[in-house]
């Protein structure tokens, strides 16, 4: 059963930092909307007439046509999962935090490697998302295009000759697709650049946000970088143009960090070994610091100023110091601090042999 | 050299900041450089997506109507949606809201995508004469091209291609 195996394991295949540019772009996301024909979007569905579009899904992903193109698709409903186990879904990022709210009503679609995901009347009846180790947008929607045509022979969609899929949202309307990127960007961050460097991005059609902020700070030196138009350009475009804007920043990152390498190595090195040595040492640990520390022994891994601890490791960790992962684990309710000294151990463990 | 910031004590950190691929170099004295320890970049709380939408929408219905109550207005012929409660939401209640309240919707994509016109993905099965008229748009380029390297040959081809399709068009979807 996948989905058990989903939500007790916290690997998955983004977090394997084997795609290209793994070493400042940790992952890539290609999510479309879908709604099916004649049926109202899913905030004006009542519980049954929800009921039906989960059915006409689960219908459809059980095609045996689609699972020898796509591989094998099973959807779960999420009043399946307990609360923990729903967190984890989310921070594992193959669903959004909005799938927990009225999760009574709500489905998720998985492949085994949790690299097709399916969401279920979220906003839209059909979220199909592709989630890739690094810079893979192309290959990404390559995926999510077969899954897509799979689907379609057995619904219909809500499709307008203008303007496109449909969407309940006017955002999303025309290729329904938002692509994205997560990079991690400390070197920019040390030398004060990103502001200017993210507010360039706004004027090129994309947005970038902090992942994981708590609203306003962005946590562990990670943005995710996206399109923000989906009407009057096609796939490949939207793609070409992010995967093009994604690379410059990349560069700049690089550039950053060679700089820094060769006028400010002592700063550096000194961050990233205090930085490990708090991560083998501490007894309390909240998952803010933690992040800030991934992200300076990351900065480090890759700058070679220290070695033996894989990239892998890192971004699992990511999601295995969440608090829904810590409660998962520990099988009990926890305080905040007695996570934090539960997440100090966890990492101390982790990094005995490293 | 003396601090750049202070102008009193000695300059040890020198710091490389990149500005558009130019390199620039600042120095600094050590109390200097820790006060201008790097900050996180602060984002601009996001704006509640919907409301905002909601708003703009707001201006592209009824204008001055701001308290407008969530059961007014026109509602969709096809999911009963009332305007008042698309402006409330921000979210059209199914796919023939787009037609039905067009003359709102229009102008708000425009101004939101600065476009009207879905290029992309066309599906292939529901997609019927969208799907012909997007082959017939490539094979048009196609042809274009085929004429400005005079390869007149392929020419003729494309046009019988186009011709076809267009044909099968006009009878009604299907190729
Ligand atoms: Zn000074
Ligand atoms: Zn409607």
């Amino acid at each position: 059963m996948p989905l058990k195996k989903t939500v007790n394991d916290s690997h998955s295949r983004w977090m394997d930092a084997d795609g290209p540019e793994s070493g400042i772009a940790i992952s890539s996301r290609v999510r479309v909307a879908r709604n099916l024909a004649g049926i109202p979007f899913p905030h004006l569905l009542n519980n049954a007439k929800a009921e039906d579009v989960i059915h006409a899904v689960r219908l459809a992903v059980e095609d045996k046509e689609l699972a020898k193109q796509a591989g094998v698709l099973e959807l779960s409903l999420l009043s399946a999962l307990s609360p923990v186990e729903r967190q984890i879904l989310v921070d594992k990022h193959l669903i959004s935090p909005d799938l927990i709210d009225n999760f009574e009503r709500k489905a998720v679609v998985l492949r085994d490697d949790e690299v097709i995901s399916i969401m279920v009347n979220e906003e839209d009846h059909l979220r199909i998302q592709c989630l890739l180790s690094g810079l893979q947008l192309n290959e990404a929607w390559d995926l999510i295009n077969q899954v897509d045509d799979g689907l379609e022979k057995t619904m219909d969609y809500a499709f307008s000759e203008q303007l496109g899929y449909l969407t309940a949202c006017p955002t999303n309307v025309g290729t329904g697709m938002r692509a994205s990127v997560m990079l991690h960007l400390p070197g920019l961050g040390l030398v004060k650049q990103l502001r200017g460097v993210l507010n360039a991005i706004g004027k090129v059609g994309l947005t970038a946000r902090g992942l994981f902020g708590e609203g306003t700070e962005a946590l562990g030196d990670l943005y995710q970088i996206s399109n923000q138009i989906t009407l009057g350009q096609t796939e490949e475009e939207i793609i070409s143009n992010l995967t093009a804007i994604v690379r410059q920043i990349i560069s700049q990152e690089k550039a950053t960090r060679e700089a820094l390498y060769k006028d400010r190595r002592d700063f550096v090195e000194d961050r990233v070994y205090r930085a490990y040595g708090i991560l083998k040492n501490a007894h309390i640990l909240s998952s803010e610091e933690a992040m800030r520390l991934f992200s300076e022994l990351r900065l480090g891994i890759e700058m070679n100023l220290l070695s033996g601890i894989p990239a892998k490791l890192l971004n699992e960790l990511m999601v295995r110091i969440r608090p829904a992962y810590l409660i998962k684990v520990a099988g009990r309710e926890m305080s905040a601090h007695q996570r934090d000294v539960f997440r100090a151990e966890l990492i101390r463990n982790e990094f005995k042999e490293l | 050299m003396l601090c750049e910031r202070c102008g009193q004590r000695p300059a040890t950190v020198h710091m490389t900041e990149i500005i558009n691929g130019h390199k620039s170099e600042t120095h600094l004295c050590e109390v200097c450089a820790r006060e201008i320890q790097p900050q996180g970049f602060g984002f601009v709380p996001q704006i509640h997506l919907h409301n905002f939408l909601a708003g703009l929408l707001n201006h592209e219905l009824g204008g001055e109507q701001h308290d407008q109550a969530e059961t007014t207005g026109n509602r969709c012929e096809k999911c009963g949606v009332p305007e008042g409660q698309i402006l409330k939401q921000g979210l059209l209640g199914c796919g023939d809201c787009y037609p039905f309240f067009e003359d709102k919707v229009l102008p708000l994509l425009r101004r939101i995508h600065g476009s009207t016109r879905h290029t992309g993905k066309v599906p292939e099965r529901t997609g019927g004469r969208a799907r012909l008229a997007k082959e017939i748009g490539i094979l048009k380029n196609h042809l274009k091209e085929a004429v400005s390297r005079e390869d007149f040959e392929q020419a003729a081809q494309l046009r019988d291609q186009i011709h076809q399709l267009e044909k099968s068009m006009n009878e009604g979807g299907e190729v």
